[in-house]
This record gives structure tokens, sequence and C-alpha cells, in this order.
């Protein structure tokens, strides 16, 4: 199992965390895994995106010029990553935002309304939870048990209490995914 | 009487401290470097410590301090004495550690070392030897040039608009919350020397109790620089740097 | 089995000091290695170890730092990025002159200049032929992941007092700021006194005892000859290190026709690209020179006769193709590859760029 993902959108939006947790989830489960951030004055409020890489076997270059998947969470991340998903690949985007959405036809592209769905929960901060559910549900590669793990090493202990919002974060973003061109 | 009569241990009025090294000096004769160093020599033998007092000598006519006092020695490039300083005394919290310094290692290139090794508070002694000269380099201006003195580099005598200020860089130290003990002392004759004999060995001392920094400044001559006698040049010191350079002690708690 | 921990190629580096019994290290903040002290100060190893960790205020004062805690015999160390690393040339110069081990990580980033905070590899002149005044050497290290971040902290140090030599990590931004699993090794813990005094008290101002006269640590010496003479046992120094401490990895070169030298995070891409190549039909193999000095002369010699051409692939201008040309030293073309800026090219296009020249 080799999986490439980029995770792109707004600084703020959880998108390092994000990838954070999910690397340590692939750890969990003993993969081999790489967390590969933009960084500098992008932190601040710019575009965000990090790279992440799980894999069976060492990993070699940690940068890529396609990917398997792209979640997208803003409109410059969508007009920069689309025609960088491998034919066959999936693109996971939040809608919210977005004035021209995906068009490409050789790859699986799903919605996932996460910010309107964090608002359900109550909880804006669960937002980056409910799109890794969401991914998750496309593609399992890492199993729930180990996101838990995942959760508890990357986040501070003092926060611990909050795994369980996250955990149904997850389960939100898992139902709430739609499917807008299967392949 | 014979001669073999006087030289005998009860008659010995005098000797070189075995923290000296039997070598002979490359200073200048009627520099005041020779004094400083056998007053820091004899506060080492005093006080017991030379297994335990480890140097850096700074880049200036003080380079080779290493050759004349028989203890560890340290060599830092030009100004970053309290830098290596610093390091030595965390790392072996129980040495005695000094810095020697000139005026152009301390007070101009190496400004931003000894500002901040005394705002930390490091518990080292620093020794400043000020001639208000360059001596090494052939005599050019340092940071604590008078005004109107003549230099390699100010000719025609140093000139506040081409040249800036004289620099009081004690008074500045004499301000910062790291230093316990700031002082500024002369050895032109006996009574001076001692005086700043006991300033050293309070410095010292206060390194041991843990106190922050203690920082002594010596106004000190440079005949060969100012092109003097060693007779003029302390003349000469005590009627143009003590006015500006007043001794005494500036800080100490 | 050890913890394996995902965790920053800088942050690797920060926990590497304190397992592998660190005396002290002095830094100064700059982008894309803050982390480094960070790091340290969160986990406060001077409640621990005893190490002593300092924010000074330059990288002047800090590898000054360094040299003061390298005089006693201590594992001292310090990290910093290009700018700051040139600030550094003048301690670094001194260090190798007065024959002191540390260590310095550079994690850098694009120049001249202030340039950019993104990665690069545009150090390796500085870092490989001097970077200082002087003749004199590093032991340079070039980290390829977080793993190799970890562990090359204790082997730096090792080479470091084995030959009494400064030495260097020398990363890019891609490694320390990249997430990767790493391992921990079991915690060394820091020498004793007796131990430093036992390794170094022949050279090193531990405090002079009644056995032996006072130690001197001076790069100066102003007779000539006395100088030459320092100079010649310098260099056989470095020639004992180019004759023992190589290291390289290689990747399909057994049939290889074509040869990628790659270091650092480029040698990783350019894994890729020899993948790529295989795919096509191409015999393509990899080196990456892991010590940058000592450089693995020998072995790209070794492979030369079996090979069509050689590409150098670099965050730089072209540095490192220099010691290959002069390995190849004409009987096969070599090329060069190279982006700046804290552009990193693709495999796919390091591919590209080779195809276009043979």
């Amino acid at each position: 199992m080799k999986e490439e993902l980029i995770i792109a959108g707004f600084g703020g939006q959880g998108v390092l965390s994000m990838g954070k947790i999910l690397a340590y989830s692939g750890i969990m489960q003993d993969q081999e895994v790489a967390w590969m951030p933009s960084y500098g004055p992008e932190m601040r409020g710019g575009t965000a995106n990090v790279t992440v890489i799980l894999s069976d076997n060492r990993i070699s270059s940690p940068i890529l010029s396609k990917f398997d998947t792209a979640i997208i969470l803003n409109q410059q991340s969508l007009d920069k990553f689309e025609s960088r998903v491998k034919p066959g690949g999936l693109l996971i985007y939040d809608p919210n935002g977005i004035t021209r959405h995906p068009e490409r036809k050789d790859i699986t592209i799903c919605r996932i309304a996460a910010v309107d769905e964090s608002a359900k929960l109550g909880n804006a901060k669960a937002y980056n939870m409910v799109v890794l559910g969401a991914f998750l549900k496309m593609k399992p590669i890492v199993t729930m048990e180990n996101v838990v793990k995942g959760l508890k090493k990357s986040i501070p202990s003092r926060h611990h209490h909050l795994i369980p919002m996250n955990e149904e974060a997850i389960n939100v973003g898992m139902q709430a995914i739609e499917i807008v061109n299967q392949l | 009487m014979d001669i073999k009569d006087i030289i005998k241990p009860e008659n010995k009025v005098y000797g070189r401290t075995p923290v000296l090294k039997d070598n002979v000096m490359h200073y200048c004769p009627g520099c005041s470097h020779g004094t400083v160093h056998k007053l820091i020599a004899e506060v080492i033998e005093e006080m017991g410590i030379q297994d335990k007092t480890i140097g850096i000598s700074p880049v200036g006519c003080s380079v080779f301090a290493y050759n004349y006092l028989d203890i560890d020695w340290q060599q830092a490039a030009h100004g970053r004495a309290p830098a290596l300083a610093t390091a030595t005394k965390r790392l072996n919290p129980d040495k005695y550690v000094f810095t020697y310094q000139g005026d152009g290692d301390l007070a101009s290139i190496g400004c931003a070392e000894i500002m901040h090794a005394c705002s930390r508070g490091e518990n080292i002694v620093v020794i400043f030897i000020n001639n208000a000269i360059y001596g090494m380099t052939g005599g050019q201006m340092a940071p604590t040039t008078l005004l109107g003195m003549v230099t390699a580099t100010t000719p025609y005598g140093r000139d506040p608009k081409l040249n800036g200020f004289p620099l009081k860089i004690t008074e500045l130290i004499a301000q910062l919350e790291g230093t316990c003990y700031v002082t500024r002392q002369s050895v032109q004759n006996p009574a001076s020397a001692r005086k700043a004999k006991k300033a050293i060995r309070k410095a010292f001392e206060n390194s041991a109790m843990g106190k922050g920094t203690s920082f002594v400044e010596i106004v000190a001559t440079c005949n060969s620089g100012w092109k003097m006698s060693p007779v003029k040049a302390n003349k000469w010191m005590e009627e143009n740097m003590f006015p500006f350079y007043p001794l005494g002690d500036m800080k100490d708690r | 089995m050890a913890e394996k921990i995902l965790i920053k190629g800088n942050e690797a580096i920060a926990i590497a000091a304190i397992h592998c019994g660190c005396d002290g290290y002095f830094g100064y903040p700059i982008t894309p290695q803050s982390e480094v002290m960070e790091t340290l100060m969160k986990e406060k190893p001077w409640e621990t170890t005893g190490m002593v960790v300092l924010q000074a205020e330059s990288e002047t004062s800090s590898i000054n730092m360094v040299y003061g805690g390298a005089c006693c015999g201590k594992k001292v160390m310090t990290s910093s990025s290009s700018p700051g690393v040139s600030l550094m040339a003048e301690g670094l110069s001194y260090m190798a002159g007065a024959e002191l081990p540390c260590l310095v990580v550079n994690v850098m980033r694009g120049g001249p200049g202030l340039g950019t905070i993104q990665p690069s590899q545009g150090d390796y002149f500085q870092t490989v032929k001097g970077g200082g005044h002087g003749d004199y050497k590093m032991y340079v290290l070039a980290p390829a992941s977080g793993q190799d971040m970890y562990d090359f902290v204790d082997k730096a140090f090792e080479v470091a007092f084995k030959y009494r030599v400064p030495a260097m990590i020398l990363a890019d931004g891609v490694i320390g700021q990249m997430m990767e699993k790493v391992e921990f090794r079991p915690m060394k813990p820091r020498r004793t006194e007796e131990e430093v005094k036992a390794l170094c008290d022949s050279w090193a101002t531990v405090g002079k005892g009644a056995h032996r006269g006072g130690n001197t640590i001076t790069s100066l010496a102003l007779d000539p000859e006395v100088q030459e003479r320092h100079n010649i046992h310098l260099q056989a120094k470095y020639a004992k290190m180019e004759e023992n401490e190589v290291l390289y990895e290689t990747y399909r070169t057994e049939d290889a026709e074509h040869l990628i030298v790659a270091f650092g995070c480029m040698s990783r891409i350019c894994q890729n690209t020899v993948d790529e190549a295989r795919e096509k039909g191409i015999k393509m193999g990899l080196i990456r020179p892991i010590t940058l000095f000592p450089f693995p002369k020998k072995e790209i010699d070794a492979l030369v006769p079996q090979l069509k051409s050689i590409m150098s692939v670099e965050l730089n201008t072209g540095q490192m193709v220099e010691d290959v040309r002069q390995i190849a030293n004409g009987r096969v073309p070599v090329y060069f590859y190279g982006r700046q800026g804290g552009i990193i090219p693709s495999p796919e296009e390091v591919l590209e760029a080779y195809m276009k020249q043979i």
C-alpha cells in the first residue's frame, strides 16, 4: 500500500494537524510515513498545504508532482491541485466558497460540506476531522482504532478529553460525504 | 658582609608568584599589562585556585597572556571572549572563569558579547584594560580614545564630527542588572596597584558566590602607542584619562 | 523495539542531542531551523541530563560559546541556517585551527544574502571548501531523512572527537521541516568530569592539575614554520578522514549506464527518477554521498568505467558537480541539473532534464 496525498486550504483550517493525525495513525499501524508542509509566511493566514505519504515500504521522494488523493479546502488550492491528481485518483473538496467546481472526468470527485457539518456539531474546530472522516470513508487506509491512537499521540494530553468529540466529527464526515463523479 | 649572608629565606621580602611563568614578557617597557598580569596571578595564588581557573585571552597585545600565567587558557577570536567564558562557566560551574580584554576587543568589536554576558549576569570576571588605543596593530583609534587624542587613524586628533565620542562602556555596564560589581582602577603606582588587586580579588570571590558578573576596568597606559616615556605616560594618564574616566567603584552589591 | 515517534527533522536534532549525551547547545533563532532550540527549551534537559541550553545574542556569539565549551572537552553544538552560518565562519575557522571538536547543524535556505527561507543546497561550497578563512576541512554529513537527522548527531560527535575537528550536519529546509517516523536509540549519559579529563586532559581547559602546566587553546602561530607544520598536520588528519570516514549509499548502480549524484533531500527525489527511468528501459542508478567531506571519490571513480554519463542534481546552480567532474576527469560527460529559490524539482522533472542531455 502506498498513498500519496495533498491536503490544501487556508491557514487556520487545521490542514497541517489533519495531516499529522493521519501520519501518526499510519505509524500506529506500522507504516512508513512522511509529512511535508509548505512553511514560512504562508503559516500566517495564507494558503497552507501539506503532503502526506503513507506506505508499506521506505518512502523515497517527499516532493511529488502527482497525487493519489487531493483534499481541497479553498478555491486557490483547487485551481492549483486539480490537475495534479493522478488519473483514476481521488479529489475531495469542500464546496464552501468554491465558485469554479472541479471538472475532471478521469478521477473520482467527492464533496464534503465540512463547514456546514462542523457548524451543526457546534464546533468549528472539528472542521478538519469532518474532512478526515470523509477521506477515510473513501480510502480506509487506517483503521478508526489507529486514528484514535494517532490523535492521542499528536494532541497534548491536556486536550485528550476532546478525543471523543473528534471521533464523532470523523463519523459525521464519513456519513456526510457525497460522490459527485464516480469512476 | 658577603652577599651570601644576605640571600637567606628570612630576609626574603618579595618573590614572584609561581602562578606567573618565568617567561620574559613581550610587552613594551612601561606597559600596564605586566602589572595587571602579576596582580591576577597573585590573587589566583592567594585564593589557591590555580587548578580551577580558566582564562580567556583576547585579540590585541594581551593575546599572549597565556604565555605568562600558568593556568589553562582559551584564546578567543576578537571580541568574543565573553561568549567563550559564558559557555565555559555554565559547563563548569565549579571553575573560576575570567576574560582579559582590551578596549578595542571589549568596547568596539566585542560590544554585543560583553553587553549580553553582563546582562545575563554570567558568573565570570571581566578584566578590561583601557589604554585608549589599539596597541598591537600600531596605535590606531580605540572606542575609548579621548577627544583630541592623536592616533595613527586620528592623525589630527580625535574629532567628534569625524570619529564620534569616546565610549564610557563601564558606565553602561554598571547599568546592567546582571552585574554585581563594577569598578574602575589603575596600576600606575604601588598604592593604586594594591587597590586594583583588592578589586580583582573581590571580583573572583563574587564569582564563587554566584553573585553575577564582576567587571574591573583598569585605566592603563600605552606609552609606545601614546609616543611617550613611561613616566610621562603615567602623568598624562592622571591628567587626561582620570578626569574623563574617574576611578572608583560604580556598583558593589 | 524502541518507540517510533513522528517528528520534524529539526526536532529530531534536538532530541538526539539530549539522547547522545550532549553537554551544551548555544543558538540563535533563524528560519527554517528554530524548532531545534524551541524543542530543547521545551524538553528542559538541564533538569534531566544537566545539558546546558542557552539562547545567545547572535550567531557570532553562539559559535564562540561553542568554541568555549569545546575548549573544555565538552560535547557542544549549535544550529543555524545559511545566513547565520556565514556569521559563524570565523568561529569555525578558529575551531578548525585550534583543533576543537563540535557540531554545527546548518538547515540550509536559499541565498545569497537574506535570500529565501525555502529549502536550498546552496551552501555546499561554503561547507566543504572552507567557508571561513584558511586551509581547513570539517566533517560534513548530509542527512536525507528524519532518522538521519537523529542518528547523525551522535555520529558527528563521534568523528569530531576522534579527529578533533568541527563537524557539520548539512541539512536543508525539506529535511528540517518534514515529519517522519524516527526511532530513538538508547540514552547515552553525558560524560562525567572524570571521563572528560581522561579523554581530553592533554589538550583541554579542564583546569590545570599539579601533574602538568597550563593548557592553552589557540589558533595563533606567528612563527611561519610553526604555522606551516600545523597546516601539514591538519592536512594529514584530513587525509586520514578521507581514508576512513567516507559514507555513501547507492541505488540500482550494479548495471547502471547513467548515474545521478545527489545528496540530502535531492537523493530521495532522484531515487524516484531512477525508478521511472528504469521503467522506460534506461539503465539509471544513483549514488548519494552521505559524507560531503570526506567525499566518496573512490566510489564514484570505480563506477565511471561502466557509465555513459553522469548528472549531478542539486538545489543550487551547480556546486557539487565540480567535484564530480574532477573525479570523472573527462572520461564521461558530466551534466548538471538544479533548481533554486526553494523550488524543488519533481522526479519527473529531473528525468526530463536528464533525457534532454542524453
